[in-house]
């Protein structure tokens, strides 16, 4: 055909074919979405530190492992309290004249999401061991070790920032491990990643793809459909340990603990919803229930597996008495 | 527990192993049946008809050795009777029988339990193994009392024959079976078409004839065909480009391997500029703008000269592209280890004074490429350069989207990364590539392209479809949703395209099929096909919502990234390579290592893939059930390994595609011993002429 033995014509419609579908499925929407949102009231921008601990995050290609989008699909609900929408990308712009925008939505989970990793593992002391070496506190990890973000100092400073390494991890050198700030920064950029309450009376996308409940019996769970050990391996794991004997120096053990397996149970929900920094030996515990949003029904279900675990043998509690505290606590703080 | 909808509760189970299992049992049954059906109806053929009517077709039977020693026998007049002992009788198969049904009956009565549970299939599996071997000694007891039962019918038979040969006394007969012995006789001078005269070969049909055959180690294929030479300068550059592209694949598999380990051992380092996250993308990186992309240009500046019948327009752009991209990649490897990311966006991760030079020489060969083109001698624009011209035009409006500020802004950045690495992928590395193979596939085959037609709808219905796909990579994301939807249709729409060029290409080889095995190049072209109908189907089947449910995320992406890129693009390329270099240098490679290379390649990408993609399935699943996020990890392990055996091998044979190029690429023939003593001669008569 005499159109297609001209160059010109041939090479130029191409082009114009492509052209016009880029600007259809590319640029048009790309524009649009960054035109049509604007970034969450209640979204807390970058501080200083956790900008540079993003620059970090980049540098280190941490997005090729671990993503930052929360599907609408039921699978996802682990990773935050509601899909990811396009506003909680607004805010995000180019960094630099060099650099191009970092949304580090990423494409692999072979780690986990870390869209509201800072709601989920908000604890300075866990994180900062974590990335000297991550198999100090998850065993099977494969998760590299970034022990170039920090450095030994045989006698550190009241300003340093000590890590409770265990001895099987420093490689027979001495001094302790003290964290550089780069290590700081990473931390408080991962201690920045929440996802931002909707405002007023938005309602969130719905999770898609509901899975099918089972009968209870079955799930090994409580009486209201809640399984604790799965929420203690979610949730409490990561620093208590799949054993219940903590990491010693870092995080306390359960097994035989005494506000487990004790009569207390206020001071037991207590810690559970707000935290807990009264051992010094100890790193401090961040308000994990409280961030998480546990009803009473997940802080029993907690309970009763840390109490009919590892050895332990406490008493059952309901999910009524453990409301009754959490209502007190929450007077309390008010 | 929770649990899925039954569609994903992909537990392929015991259950279907035990259907499989009996299947194979019924077929191993099947078979006996018909063997002992055979044996049977092999005997009843013997002892069938009348006797006398058996005895002649005996005779009919009878070859010229034994019509002459019936012969002398008749003239001697005297025929010796042999008597045969009797054979015992044996009734061994009832024993084979009762061995076997006992253990037969076990099987059956276990009906009613829980099949699905591991412990009864292992043992059905136990029990199964001992029956299956009484059935084998059944058969073979069977078979060898029928054996015997037709040897002595045989004896009987044998004997009667010898009273009927011995009553033969009629001359006619005797005379009719003599002239049956010289018919048998009969053969052929051998020489009936050649004639007598000694063989020559007047047109020099026949190249390099070999008397010292050996019993060789693989199949001899057949040698390039010598072609008219090509440019120098230009053969250099191509060299360039190949040699260049090579070294690119060695250092980027390298640097994958490497990966590969570290998922087995996370702490076989812990320096920052080898951390897994800063090596990835000096992975991928390399192996697509050095390696394929390089390799893909290198084949281009042969191919665009070649198709349009005159010389390449400008020879310095040609280096002057080389040059760039390889800055590009050594630049960018060097700046990703250190830390310096674009942005973590997949492929777009060099930043762009990094990327600008690629985007030059990817300019520079358009125009050189267009300029070659307009002056061409033929009408027709080969559908090649079609297909490579458009790959160059349409990634550079692609690396202008991706890299230019305005539109990257929140979610912007995410649905520009989406169509940026599938366009990539798809307008670069697949387009160019499809047009090498129209180039280099029917020329290895030496046919024309099966329809130039398909090719032409294929063009067509890829640029409209696979523009469209870029967000499947985001499905579920906030990405708008008729932005996901129109990416399914897209990756649907990918099955016409695909359909097209495959049949185009298959029915190429038809009626070429024998060159196959001939050949050290197709094989490469054919797996590649393959790969191209597979890898791209299951793109499609990747991009659909409820497949997304169970692989987004997983390793499963990595395994179809591998079985494309490498299957599809590395495999065409290598044949295409192994193709173009013996024209270039005149030398070829050694066709050992070249099938060490194919064999090493494929079945290391095999063992690559598979156990990804099982693993990834159960990762997957593991996910939707809601276990702990830390167990689909541990369940990688294994497959992580093979992964990381089956990179070995394709490491392998990456080395020994370098070796290969090697071999081609030496400047110094080691075998021109002929060429040289002419050289030597020419010289003398030149210096004696001088001289005189």
């Amino acid at each position: 055909m005499e159109f297609f033995n001209n160059h010109t014509k041939l090479f130029g419609t191409a082009f114009l074919l492509f052209a016009a579908l880029t600007l259809f499925v590319a640029i048009i929407p790309a524009i649009s979405n960054q035109q049509n949102n604007a970034p969450l009231p209640n979204a807390v921008p970058l501080s200083d530190d956790a900008r540079k601990g993003k620059e970090l995050f980049i540098a280190n290609g941490c997005v090729a492992c671990h993503t930052q989008q929360v599907r609408n699909i039921d699978m996802d609900s682990r990773w935050g309290k509601r899909p990811g929408i396009a506003a909680d990308y607004a805010a995000m712009k180019r960094m630099d004249i060099w650099r191009n925008t970092a949304t580090l939505a990423g494409t692999e989970r072979t780690g986990p999401d870390l869209t509201d990793i800072g709601n989920r593992q908000p604890s300075l002391d866990w994180n900062l061991v974590h990335l000297y070496n991550p198999r100090t506190v998850v065993k099977e990890s494969v998760m590299p070790a970034y022990p170039w973000l920090f450095e030994r100092k045989a006698m550190p400073s009241d300003s340093d920032v000590v890590v409770n390494v265990p001895e099987a991890f420093l490689g027979g050198k001495s001094g302790k491990v003290v964290a550089k700030p780069e290590a700081l920064q990473l931390v408080a950029y991962l201690q920045s990643l929440k996802q931002a309450e909707l405002p007023g009376e938005s309602r969130a996308p719905e999770f898609l793809y509901k899975r099918v409940v089972k009968s209870t019996e079955e799930s090994g769970g409580s009486e209201s459909g809640v399984n604790g050990a799965l929420l203690y391996t979610d949730n409490c794991q990561a620093c208590h340990q799949a054993d219940g004997k903590g990491l010693p120096g870092a995080f306390p053990p359960l097994a035989n603990s005494p506000i487990v397996t004790g009569d207390d149970l206020s001071v037991y929900v207590d810690i559970i919803m707000n935290g807990y920094d009264a051992r010094p030996e100890y790193g401090a515990m961040p308000g994990v229930g409280t961030m998480m949003g546990f009803t009473a029904d997940d802080v029993a279900a907690i309970i009763n597996h840390e109490r009919s675990s590892w050895g332990n043998k406490g008493k059952e509690v309901t999910a009524e008495e453990v409301q009754e505290i959490i209502t007190l606590l929450e007077a309390d703080n008010k | 527990m929770e649990q899925m909808p039954n569609i994903y509760s992909l537990q392929l189970g015991w259950q279907e192993m035990t259907m499989v299992a009996f299947v194979v049992l019924l077929l191993v049954l099947l078979g006996v049946l018909l063997s002992l059906y055979h044996r049977v109806v092999h005997i009843r053929n013997n002892t069938g008809g009348g006797t006398d009517f058996r005895l002649k077709r005996h005779v009919e039977q009878f070859s010229s050795e034994q019509l002459e020693m019936l012969l002398q026998q008749k003239r001697r007049g005297t025929v010796k009777q042999k008597a045969s002992p009797l054979s015992k009788k044996a009734v061994m198969f009832i024993a084979g029988l009762s061995a076997g049904l006992p253990a037969f009956a076990q099987e059956t009565t276990a009906s009613g339990i829980a099949w699905g549970n591991a412990g009864i299939v292992i043992t059905l599996v136990l029990i199964g193994i001992p029956v299956l071997c009484g059935l084998v000694l059944m058969v073979i007891k069977i078979r060898r009392t029928l054996f015997r039962y037709q040897q002595r019918q045989n004896d009987a038979l044998a004997g009667e024959l010898a009273q009927y040969l011995d009553g033969l006394s009629d001359p006619e007969v005797l005379d009719n079976l003599a002239e049956r012995k010289a018919a048998l006789e009969y053969t052929l001078t051998h020489t009936e078409l050649t004639g007598d005269v000694p063989v020559r070969d007047k047109r020099g049909l026949i190249a390099s004839p070999r008397s010292d055959v050996n019993l060789p180690i693989a199949a001899l294929k057949k040698r390039a065909v010598r072609r008219p030479n090509i440019d120098s300068q230009l053969a250099k550059l191509v060299l360039w480009y190949i040699g260049t592209s090579a070294f690119w694949l060695l250092f980027g598999t390298t640097v994958g391997q490497y990966l590969g380990i570290k998922f087995i051992a996370p702490d076989a380092d812990q320096l920052s500029w080898l951390s897994f996250g800063r090596l990835r993308p000096v992975h991928t990186n390399a192996v697509f703008w050095g390696w394929a992309s390089l390799g893909m240009l290198g084949l281009g500046h042969y191919i665009v000269p070649r198709v349009s019948n005159v010389p390449l327009a400008s020879l310095r752009y040609g280096w002057y592209s080389l040059i760039l991209i390889n800055l590009t990649v050594l630049v960018g490897t060097v700046s990703l280890m250190a830390g310096i990311n674009n942005g973590g966006g997949e492929y777009r991760e060099y930043i762009w004074p990094i990327m600008l030079p690629f985007a030059v020489a990817l300019a520079l060969t358009l125009i050189n490429f267009l300029k070659t083109i307009a002056r061409r001698k033929t009408t027709e624009i080969y559908i090649s350069n079609w297909y490579m011209i458009s790959a160059i035009i349409f990634t550079i409006v692609i690396a202008l989207v991706a890299y230019l500020p305005f539109w990257q802004n929140g979610l912007g950045e995410v649905i520009v990364q989406g169509y940026y690495m599938h366009q990539g992928v798809g307008m670069w590395f697949m387009l160019f590539t499809l047009g090498i193979v129209y180039y280099f596939l029917p020329q290895q085959l030496n046919k024309p392209i099966y329809s130039y037609s398909l090719g032409i709808l294929a063009f067509w219905t890829q640029i409209l479809f696979y523009t469209l796909i870029g967000t499947h990579h985001f499905i579920f994301s906030a990405i708008p949703w008729w932005l996901q939807t129109v990416a399914i249709v897209g990756s649907a729409g990918m099955v016409i395209p695909v359909v097209a060029g495959t049949t185009n290409f298959l029915l190429t080889f038809r009626g070429a099929w024998y060159k196959v095995k001939d050949s050290y190049t197709l094989p490469f072209f054919l797996a590649g096909i393959i790969f191209y109908f597979t890898g791209s189907l299951q793109g499609t089947a990747e991009a659909f919502r409820y497949t997304n449910l169970i692989w987004h995320f997983t390793d499963f992406t990595v395994a179809h990234s591998h079985l494309t890129m490498y299957g599809i693009i590395s495999f065409l390329l290598w044949g295409s390579m192994y193709a173009v270099v013996p024209r270039l240098t005149g030398q070829e490679p050694p066709q050992l290592t070249v099938g060490a290379h194919f064999w090493f390649a494929l079945i290391g990408l095999l063992f690559y893939t598979v156990p990804l993609m099982y693993g990834s399935t159960l990762k997957g699943l593991s996910w939707l059930e809601g276990k702990p996020f830390i167990d689909s990890v541990v369940l990688m392990a294994p497959y992580w390994l093979w992964r990381a055996i089956g990179g070995s091998l394709m490491w392998l044979s990456h080395l020994l595609f370098a070796y290969n190029l090697y071999k081609m690429f030496r400047t110094e023939p080691q075998s021109n011993i002929v060429e040289t003593a002419l050289a030597k001669l020419t010289d003398k008569t030149v210096s004696t002429a001088e001289t005189r």
